[in-house]
């Protein structure tokens, strides 16, 4: 059997004219002539689609699937991706017919439901954050920092500027600056100091009349807070500029301090990561851009509004206003992603979300506390619900971060973010998260230290890593050089 | 509810372990003056059962199938999902992995994408297809920055016939560039052109046409890349997935760049989101393409493995020199996807094809006997088309909806003159009882006395129940 192969293709498994799930048959009377599909604009021949049974394509998927590390299996502490464990009730209310099935071109009155889910949702995710008001919009995190540069785009346009530049540190995502770019604006970088934090007397260097927008994430890539938060909105206020809040370290901070009350004058929430969806071997996301007042009306897409009549709550979709950036959906937004993050807000209410984010912030710092005499911590005494640590004496004994994470692999958990960020050399950047037992930290804690003996025994056996994944490791310039991509 | 493990004790003991006394002590960065004091103003943590009774009083108060009939589609549509994506697809080792860094344990999130990337190239009939896009607004608008950056040219043509949400969509993603959009009229249901042939100029980046369009009209790609590349644009065709299981590919027109809306391919409504992006194209432009790229190479034994590959084109190496900012996109939907298709296969899927154009022929046809109806744009098109009414739009479709039935999208606030006509999709769920009964209530509504313009209050709040 041809689909029993490792690494065979499902179209390797085809047996010509083997049928698969079939639709009903048409069942109608034939049109007449004038009401037929015109038969110039057929296909000649038919898309060269798997011809597999259904028993075959079910193992065929069912065995790829098993060659996947995933969090419901064991630790994946990732770093800046909040790879945590997810509720399963979030995808039984998901799936709920009465969301699942229902259409976004439903009228209002048809959509009750679904307009007050997200009304509460956009209402409680402000009261998190301290935001004035709360969108839900795109599907993504680096689709959110477009919204919100184009926010500061717009203001400064309303009020006839036009500032060009856009502040990041070095320490930020990737994402961070392919925005800027997106939305037309001119990046620049503000380093970050010893501390790993950005240094008010830096900032003072590239800050300017220019300057539309900072870009900062709180805890930042290091998982450190910025201590002069208070100190670098003020700066940057005073300069007109916008304070733009990359929330997707939002995990470390629920229920323990809040945006809105750093200054911030716009963020965005990865609702994925923070307020639990499975991240689906990379999406659906989707995430919420929450502004002061001053920035309500360039908010994205539809509102949702409520009205009270005769004690009924009614709740519709209101137009964008004239200085609305637009859309960057079709629709509301990911709602599937949505309903995932009203039931985990409903499940956990005020107090479990604080305690999500002291067990983050313990586990991490437990995780450090493990392994920093061992490993480099190039920045912070403490850390907030990640560290990054740093293979730089490993390096010195032949064997580099990418390694040492393919040789975590044969432990049976997922290595952190390597690489990144930029600023740390030889970067192992590792988010345990809440979920994690203190048995599981300390089981990876113990890999790590393993690990780093074997580097100075054995470096040799860590460089050939892994030797108990599915696969060995992947020739990456090969795929690259002599490209097929299906 | 919680799903943290730890007891207090542990806490006490991890504690101690850092070498801390209190929790607190862990947050010293953080100024006093900005930590929250008090518990933050949200409900109270609810139990299992609880939520779940919560969500379903919610779910309730939407109306979808059976409840309601609906004829709603626009991009969006509610077709059958076999049973077996939701079983494969829905599987923790699918669902709880992330982007697949380290090849060496996401082989099953690698091998699903390339073959969901090989099944729209074959859908397609275009070189390459790549990962997944958030959604089909937002495919349009990276076409669109893909040929600004390969012409380095400034102007992108629009046909009129595109859905508007994607209009919308592209717009946002175009202003900020400062780049100049222009729309081709749409009067009777197609692109118009002989407007297109004396609008492309030196000056144009691309040209983009659905097909079938919002109008569910099929639209001639062929003579739209001609006149495209006379120019020397871009020809990027918007298609819509399910339709080429009969019709025409974008590569068979000589398309540049081809982009849909995937969502219908194994994927539910779940009111617009989340939606799955799709893009192919030439061989050509494949270092220009956004978002994962997942090849074919081998292991360290020589055996098959597949990994991401020309990373160099994304914003985790390339940062603001990156060809999209695009990160998480939808690799779960992408997955499902290529299960969708796999079970459908060959026969199966041009046979789901066949069923939602015929039922939807014959709907047509019985629609457009009927007295005062009329379909304006013919028969060139697939599952979708416009319905002009006697009554204004809104007026039918309230009372449609008073039979249970949510007939078609309103297209008035949209399209001016199209006050009367309404957008209705038929695919494989509507049998011919269903939509017999669709179109005799179509004339006993039209055929309504009485509740001539604006309906009442309490008409409006009538619920289907
Ligand atoms: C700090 C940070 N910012 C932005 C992003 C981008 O978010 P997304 O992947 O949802 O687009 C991520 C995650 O990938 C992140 O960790």
């Amino acid at each position: 059997m041809a689909a029993a192969n490792k690494g065979t293709t499902i179209f390797d498994a085809t047996t010509p004219g083997a049928k698969g799930v079939m639709a009903p048959d048409p069942g109608v009377p034939e049109p007449q002539d004038n009401w037929r599909l015109p038969d110039a604009y057929r296909r000649s021949v038919p898309a060269d689609l798997p011809e597999v049974a259904e028993p075959e394509v079910v193992r065929h998927y069912v065995r790829l699937s098993t060659r996947n590390h995933h969090i419901d299996k064991d630790t994946y502490p990732l770093g800046s991706c909040t790879m945590k464990y997810n509720p399963k009730i979030n995808e039984r209310t998901a799936a709920m017919a009465g969301f699942s099935r229902l259409h976004p071109e439903t009228p209002d009155d048809h959509c009750q439901g679904a307009l007050r889910l997200m009304w509460e949702l956009g209402r409680d995710l402000a009261v998190i954050t301290g935001m004035d008001e709360v969108r839900l919009q795109p599907s993504a995190g680096a689709q959110g920092e477009m919204v919100g540069l184009l926010i500061a785009l717009a203001y400064h346009r309303s009020r006839g500027e036009d500032r060009r530049k856009v502040i990041i540190p070095d320490s930020s995502h990737g994402t961070n600056p392919a925005s800027v770019t997106l939305a037309g604006f001119d990046p620049v970088a503000v380093k970050s100091n010893e501390k790993g934090l950005v240094d008010p007397s830096e900032l003072a260097a590239v800050l300017d009349d220019n300057v539309a927008c900072i870009m900062l994430t709180n805890p930042n890539t290091l998982g450190l807070f910025e201590q002069d938060i208070l100190k670098i909105t003020e700066m940057v206020h005073a300069k007109g500029g916008i304070v733009y809040n990359d929330g997707a370290n939002t995990n470390a901070l629920l229920g323990i301090a809040r945006a809105g009350d750093m200054g911030f004058d716009v963020l965005h929430l990865n609702l994925h990561k923070t307020f639990s969806t499975p991240h689906g071997g990379g999406g659906p996301g989707a995430a919420a851009v929450g502004v002061t007042k001053e920035l309500i009306p360039f908010l994205p897409g539809s509102g949702i509004e409520r009205e009270e009549n005769n004690g009924d709550m009614r709740f519709s979709r209101k137009s964008p206003g004239s200085q609305s950036i637009g859309s960057v959906h079709p629709f509301a937004g990911n709602f599937g992603v949505l309903v995932r993050a009203y039931t985990y807000i409903r499940l956990l209410g005020a107090e479990g979300l604080r305690q999500v984010a002291e067990d983050a912030v313990l586990n991490a710092n437990y995780l450090m506390s493990r392994i920093k005499d061992v490993y480099d911590i190039p920045y912070g005494h403490r850390c907030m619900h990640e560290f990054v640590a740093s293979a730089v004496r490993q390096k010195k004994q032949g064997v580099r971060a990418g390694q040492i994470a393919k040789r975590l692999l044969d432990f049976g958990v997922h290595p952190p973010t390597v690489y990144f960020p930029l600023i740390v050399p030889e970067a192992l950047m590792i988010e345990p998260t809440e979920t994690e037992s203190m048995a599981r930290v300390d089981a990876y804690a113990e890999a790590l230290l393993q690990i780093a003996r074997e580097i100075e025994s054995d470096p040799d056996m860590v460089n050939t890593a892994p030797h108990n994944a599915p696969i060995r490791k992947v020739d990456e310039a090969r795929a690259a050089r002599d490209l097929d991509v299906g | 509810m919680e799903y943290t493990s730890h007891s207090d004790d542990t806490r006490h003991h991890m504690l101690k372990a850092i070498g801390v006394e209190r929790f607190e002590d862990l947050l010293e960065a953080i100024p006093q003056e900005i930590r929250l004091t008090r518990p933050m103003d949200v409900p109270q943590g609810l139990a299992e059962a609880d939520v779940e009774s919560l969500l379903e009083s919610l779910a309730a108060q939407n109306s979808v199938a059976p409840t309601v009939t609906s004829f709603l589609g626009g991009d969006v549509y509610d077709h059958h999902i076999p049973a077996a994506v939701d079983h494969v697809g829905g599987r923790s080792e699918f669902f709880t992995a992330y982007t697949p860094y380290q090849a060496e344990v996401a082989q099953g999130t690698l091998q699903a994408t390339y073959e969901f990337q090989s099944m729209i190239r074959r859908l397609t009939a275009m070189d390459v297809a790549q990962a997944s896009l958030y959604d089909g607004g937002s495919a349009i608008a990276e076409a669109a920055l893909m040929a600004l950056g390969q012409t380095k040219r400034n102007q992108v043509i629009i046909a009129g016939t595109l859905n508007p949400r994607h209009r919308g969509v592209l717009e946002t993603y175009l202003t900020a560039q400062g780049v100049d959009i222009k729309t081709i009229v749409a009067d009777n249901g197609t692109a118009d052109l002989e407007e297109l042939k004396t609008s492309v100029s030196d000056d144009t980046a691309c040209v983009i046409m659905p097909s079938p369009n919002y109008f569910g009209v099929i639209d001639n790609w062929s003579d739209g890349a001609t006149i495209a590349h006379e120019h020397g644009a871009l020809f990027v065709a918007m298609f819509k997935p399910v339709s080429l299981g009969v019709l025409q590919p974008p590569g068979e027109c000589d398309v540049d760049i081809a982009v849909g809306e995937g969502q219908c391919l194994g994927n539910t409504p779940s009111f617009g989101g989340p939606l799955l992006g799709l893009m192919a194209s030439r061989r050509d432009y494949v270092r220009r393409l956004p978002g994962r790229l997942v090849g074919r190479s081998v292991d360290a034994d020589g055996q098959p493995a597949f990994v991401m590959t020309l990373q160099t084109r994304e914003q985790h190496i390339r940062r603001e020199k990156a060809t999209s900012n695009i990160c998480t996109a939808q690799a779960l939907l992408a997955t499902r996807a290529a299960i969708y298709l796999s079970l459908l296969g060959k026969q199966g899927f041009t046979g789901l094809a066949e069923t939602c154009q015929r039922r939807a022929h014959y709907c047509a046809e019985q629609i457009s006997e009927l007295k005062g109806f009329s379909v304006p744009f013919g028969p060139a098109f697939f599952n979708e088309f416009v319905v002009d009414s006697p009554l204004p739009a809104r007026q039918l479709l309230e009372r449609l909806q008073k039979r249970g039935i949510l007939g078609g999208i309103e297209l008035g606030e949209r399209f001016p003159g199209f006050d009367n006509r309404i957008l209705v999709c038929v695919t494989e769920r509507h049998s011919r009882e269903t939509i017999d009964r669709f179109v005799k209530e179509l004339n006993a509504a039209a055929g309504e006395t009485g509740q001539s313009g604006e309906p009442s209050e309490e008409y409006a709040h009538d619920r289907v129940s």
